[in-house]
């Protein structure tokens, strides 16, 4: 690997780090798992003046919940620590599915989910899952913290909302209004291949209903896709046969996808619509 | 006395741990980039981003400013030399710099040579050129589209973009026997460009010392010999003043068979810093530039019985070989071995007909686990029979039993000249059936069926021509391609042995001293085995096609056996009686009828130098070197089943089965490995691996994000089964077998997956098959091209 010339630092504390953004803005690039970003400098496709590594700030790891039930995901947290998790396993369908289908292990070891957010590659699991959990993202700056929902973090292809100076200090699910159900569906020609399509469907249920819907896309698109109106025909009553193919046929609608050589447009948008229908179909739930 | 085990001192059927993985597995390789001479300098390429454009300007000059940039190289410079093309081993020219055009995306444009990889890459991206976009080929139909540009208009005299035509058969025989049949099956198709993509890309370390006049040149070749003669009759450097070191290979697969652009920069480079110059493509540069595999189209007719027997086969083959015909193939054949499709079968007549095409893409063709065009020979050849059964209405097994050749028909003549050796057709394919409980699978596939599940069987037999030569159809060069062994057995009874082949994870450090072993009744452990440095080694052509054991390991038995005529002398000698009394066992020579009196190759050795027979030439070595009488043919049965589903196309394997015939096998261990390694990257061009082209020429497949190798993840298990039928002219009777489940085994996969979707409309998906491609012929009942290009353009 032959990148470009780099300056590099590694701030042992969130104010260094915070200080280094500052001084460098533009200039820095966050080195976290670098599953991304050391690809791109070895293309050269990156060529950041400086690249920050963060793995030496401490309090960066976490995987938590509030006791109101809000999941938050520090910068640091590995694919492979939610891919093992029991809490994951227990409580949160949609992620404990999709996290063991990020891209392969040894990506997995190193690589972390807020990073692989912030690269936003429209290819890239967790955007999805995070966008149809309804979650957000907490920047942090110089002026402290600030949410940015996720829905407005991916502004484009490989671009996100950060500002100069701020970096993503973790991922947030916000606490659930019902029972979690729901999973991630990921069509891909190979372990570790980018998805030709990915869906998640995320479901909460309450007295026979459901109360919250999400469904995203991945992979058709310029960007990850958050189908709301295939969701939002699902809120509000049970999950019945016309309303999943309802949403299964406007989550189809939502995706912009592209020929190339993993499939037609029809194709990919058919698997949407299948992929819809079989996340509906195990995100069915007996009457709580 | 009792006479020595064979397979505890690891002969033949011995399946001894591999010697040279006692340094692999430690991380104790010698691979070229672990080649660090001192004042060593750095080289990159700057390659063309476009498929086809006219060069307007070349500015290198912010390259030499940069501090540690020692060189940068432009055609004009190799031109002034007399070096900016080359000729290939296909008789055509290469471009080693473009200087008036690029010709295919990723060509050798500009080569900057620095102090370290990083500079050189600095140097890479301050060079500024300036293009002429030209229309882009992509396809052999757009290459002879009427008013299609002209690809190589530096070639005198080329007036299309035909690049050769070539007929094998007899074609009024053929039209007759058309004329006569019942039925007339037809299938087109297209096996995509795949890439043999080893682990380690291509690369070299040139040292040219001026004060010897010497050069050597360490590099990832698997056929060290040719590279020096090329070099000498190329760039006309004397002979003995050039070495080429081949270090241990990390993959070849064919990839590295071809004199690249990059090995000629590095040895220019070498000439003109006088110092030593190190090139080591990266993978981008690996798959967008160097060999590649396959790339043919084939519109094909078979003439039918209305019984099953097929009368006659016909076959007309486009091979799109990209801007220069650059294959390293060594036959006399135009198109490969092509001709050898149908071997298997008893077929009196048939007509083959083959166009080259230039396009603008990587040049190569015949590379990736092929005997030059074998793979696709036995692919359409088995995709065809499946088409034919399904027309005739008949069971895929029962057709393939009528038209098998029987056990007593051997040796058979071909209608396209091939002398098939030997083989069991019939039994290897009846031990497939069995074992994969053909009869019940039908039963199962048909209840499935009522259920809306779609589950289906594909079988693929066929025989193949292994080991090149023989002498008269065969060169490189107008080198015939024999090959060589030479071995010295120490005063000890320990032993050297080298090859004129080229071991490139086949193991020969390994199976070659096993083949000692069986000769001479030394110990394989006490042979070691050299390869790779035309210093040292014999005169041979290298390892690919499956060669090596045909060919090199028959010269290591007749090396062997002239050491063991020798030894018999000294034995004589030693035992005090005349040598037509002395008869051998194993390890060992005895007095005739007294078997306790004895002298163990190992004494015969000492007394090679210690105590010879008056008049005796010291020493106890020998070299051989063998041109063989015939191809070997070994042959093979794959069956494999899966389901469809039918919502997305999507398909799983649920077994694979394979019998494997390739005579006697000298390492079980190995040959398993051999089998499992082709039976993989046959699942993955099946399934998912291809380089494909859009409309403007930019290669899909230039990385490993888009040109895929399956992981232990997704690789169906194997079930391995073994049927022998002894060579009947190698020495030992051993048969080729590297390559066989990777060109054998593509047709098994695709066969079960178009027998699943069972609907007479869908003759063909071309690979691989993605699930879109599934999908769509569901959809369609209609066949499915994968021809480029691809997407948007």
């Amino acid at each position: 690997m032959y990148p470009a010339k780099f300056a590099y630092e590694a701030p042992r504390s969130i104010q260094e780090l915070l200080d280094l953004l500052a001084r460098h803005g533009d200039d820095a690039k966050v080195l976290a798992g670098g599953q991304s970003l050391v690809p791109m400098l070895k293309l050269r496709f990156a060529a950041p003046e400086l690249v920050v590594d963060i793995n030496g700030v401490p309090g960066l790891d976490h995987l938590t919940e509030d006791p109101d039930g809000t999941l938050r995901v520090g910068a640091l947290c590995r694919h492979v620590t939610l891919e093992r998790s029991a809490l994951l396993a227990a409580e949160y369908p949609v992620m404990a599915a999709a996290a063991p289908l990020v891209a392969d292990p040894m990506v997995r070891s190193r690589g972390t989910m807020v990073g692989s957010i912030c690269h936003a590659d429209p290819q890239g699991d967790w955007a999805s899952v995070l966008m149809a959990l309804g979650g957000h993202i907490v920047a942090m700056g110089p002026r402290g913290k600030r949410p940015i929902a996720m829905t407005d973090f991916v502004v484009g292809p490989f671009q996100n909302a950060l500002q100069p100076g701020e970096f993503a200090y973790e991922a947030v699910v916000p606490p659930p209004v019902g029972q979690r159900t729901g999973t991630y569906l990921k069509l891909e020609r190979r372990v570790g291949d980018f998805a030709t399509v990915g869906v998640a469907v995320s479901l909460e249920h309450s007295g026979g209903r459901v109360v919250r819907a999400g469904i995203a896309l991945t992979g058709v698109g310029p960007a990850t896709i958050n189908a709301a109106d295939a969701a939002d025909v699902l809120v509000g009553k049970p999950l019945s046969e016309e309303t999943v193919e309802q949403a299964a046929r406007l989550a189809a609608e939502a995706a912009q996808p592209q020929a190339d050589h993993r499939g037609s447009v029809e194709y990919k948008r058919h698997v949407v619509a299948t992929f819809v229908r079989r996340g509906l179909a195990r995100g069915e739930v007996v009457a709580a | 006395m009792t006479a020595l085990d064979e397979v505890k001192i690891g002969g033949l059927g011995a399946s001894r741990l591999r010697v040279e993985d006692q340094r692999f597995v430690r991380g104790r390789g010698t691979y070229l980039d672990d080649i660090k001479l001192p004042g060593m300098l750095y080289m990159e390429i700057v390659r063309s981003p476009l498929a086809h454009a006219r060069i307007t300007r070349i500015d290198t000059s912010k390259a030499w400013q940069i501090p540690g940039v020692r060189l940068v190289l432009t055609g004009e410079m190799m031109a002034q030399r007399n070096l900016a093309w080359m000729p290939t081993l296909s008789y055509d020219t290469q471009a080693v710099l473009a200087t008036d055009k690029v010709r295919f995306q990723g060509q050798e444009v500009v080569v900057v040579v620095a102090d370290d990889p990083y500079i050189a890459k600095d140097g890479c991206d301050a060079v500024e050129i300036d293009y002429e976009p030209l229309p882009a080929i992509v396809n052999p139909e757009q290459s002879a589209a009427p008013g299609a540009p002209i690809i190589r208009d530096d070639k005198p005299g080329q007036t299309d973009n035909t690049c050769y035509r070539w007929e094998v058969g007899d074609r009024e025989a053929t039209e007759r026997a058309f004329a006569e049949a019942d039925v007339v099956s037809s299938l087109k198709l297209h096996y995509p460009r795949s890439h043999p993509s080893p682990i380690e890309c291509c690369g070299a370390v040139a040292d040219f010392d001026a004060g010897t006049g010497k050069l050597t040149v360490y590099m990832t070749t698997q056929a060290p010999h040719i590279v020096r003669a090329a070099v000498a009759l190329i760039a006309e450097l004397p002979e003995h003043q050039i070495r080429i070191v081949s270090p241990d290979i990390g993959g070849g697969f064919g990839n590295k068979v071809p004199v690249y652009p990059g090995y000629v920069h590095a040895i220019l480079a070498s000439i003109l810093t006088g110092r030593p110059v190190k090139w080591i493509e990266d993978k981008t540069g690996n798959l967008i530039s160097t060999g590649f595999g396959r790339d043919m189209y084939l519109d094909a007719q078979m003439a039918l019985r209305r019984d099953g027997k097929i009368l006659a086969v016909r076959m007309h083959a486009d091979t799109d070989q990209g801007a220069f015909f650059a294959d390293a193939q060594p036959s006399k054949f135009k198109v490969g071995l092509l001709h050898s499709a149908f071997a298997c079968y008893d077929i009196g007549i048939g007509y083959i007909t083959a166009q080259g095409h230039y396009t603008n893409k990587a040049p190569g063709g015949v590379a990736y686990r092929c005997s030059f065009r074998v793979t696709e020979a036995m692919f359409f050849q088995e995709r065809m029979m499946q088409a034919a059964a399904t027309d005739l209405g008949m069971d895929q097994a029962e057709f393939r039993r009528i038209n098998l050749r029987r056990d007593v028909a051997f040796p058979a003549r071909t209608p396209f000249g091939f002398l098939v050796d030997s083989g069991q057709y019939h039994k290897c394919l009846q031990v497939g059936l069995d074992a994969i409980g053909y009869d019940e699978f039908r039963r199962e596939q048909a209840a499935a069926r009522e259920k809306g599940r779609l589950l289906g069987i594909g079988i693929s037999t066929m025989t193949e021509p292994l080991g090149a030569g023989n002498s008269r159809e065969y060169d490189i060069l107008g080198i015939k391609m024999f090959d060589s062994a030479e071995l010295r057995v120490h005063l000890t009874g320990k032993a050297i042995l080298r090859t004129g082949a080229r071991t490139q994870g086949q193991g020969h450090e390994t199976t070659w001293a096993q083949i000692v072993a069986h000769e001479l009744g030394i110990p394989a452990d006490d042979v070691v085995v050299e390869e790779g440095d035309t210093d040292t080694a014999p005169y041979g052509m290298g390892t690919y096609a499956s060669r090596s054991t045909p060919v090199a390991g028959a010269a290591v038995s007749m090396a062997a056996r002239k050491v063991r005529a020798k030894a018999r002398k000294i034995a004589a000698h030693l035992l005090e009686v005349s040598e037509e009394d002395v008869e051998w066992e194993l390890g060992r020579f005895y007095v005739r009828g007294a078997p306790e009196r004895g002298a163990s190759i190992q004494e015969c050795a000492m007394a090679a130098y210690s105590n010879m027979p008056d008049g005796m030439e010291p020493g106890l070595e020998a070299t051989a070197y063998y041109d063989p009488p015939n191809l070997t043919w070994p042959f093979a049965c794959y069956i494999v089943t899966v389901e469809v589903d039918p919502e997305t196309g999507v398909w799983d394997v649920l077994r694979v089965v394979a019998v494997d015939d390739c005579g006697v096998r000298i390492n079980p261990m190995i040959v398993e490995g051999q089998i499992m390694g082709g039976l993989t990257e046959a699942y993955a061009m099946a399934s998912m691996q291809f380089q494909t082209y859009d409309a403007d020429g930019n290669m899909i497949g230039a990385n490993y994000m888009d040109y895929l190798l399956p992981t232990a993840w997704e690789t169906p298990g194997f079930e391995l089964h073994e049927v022998v039928t002894p060579c009947p002219h190698h020495p030992i009777g051993a048969k080729g077998v590297g390559e066989c489940a990777a060109v054998g085994g593509p047709a098994a996969f695709v066969n079960a997956v178009i027998d699943a979707i069972g609907d007479a409309g869908v003759r063909n998906i071309d690979m691989p098959l993605l699930p879109d491609r599934v999908w769509t012929a569901l959809q369609t009942r209609q066949s499915v091209s994968g021809a480029p290009p691809v997407g948007r353009s």
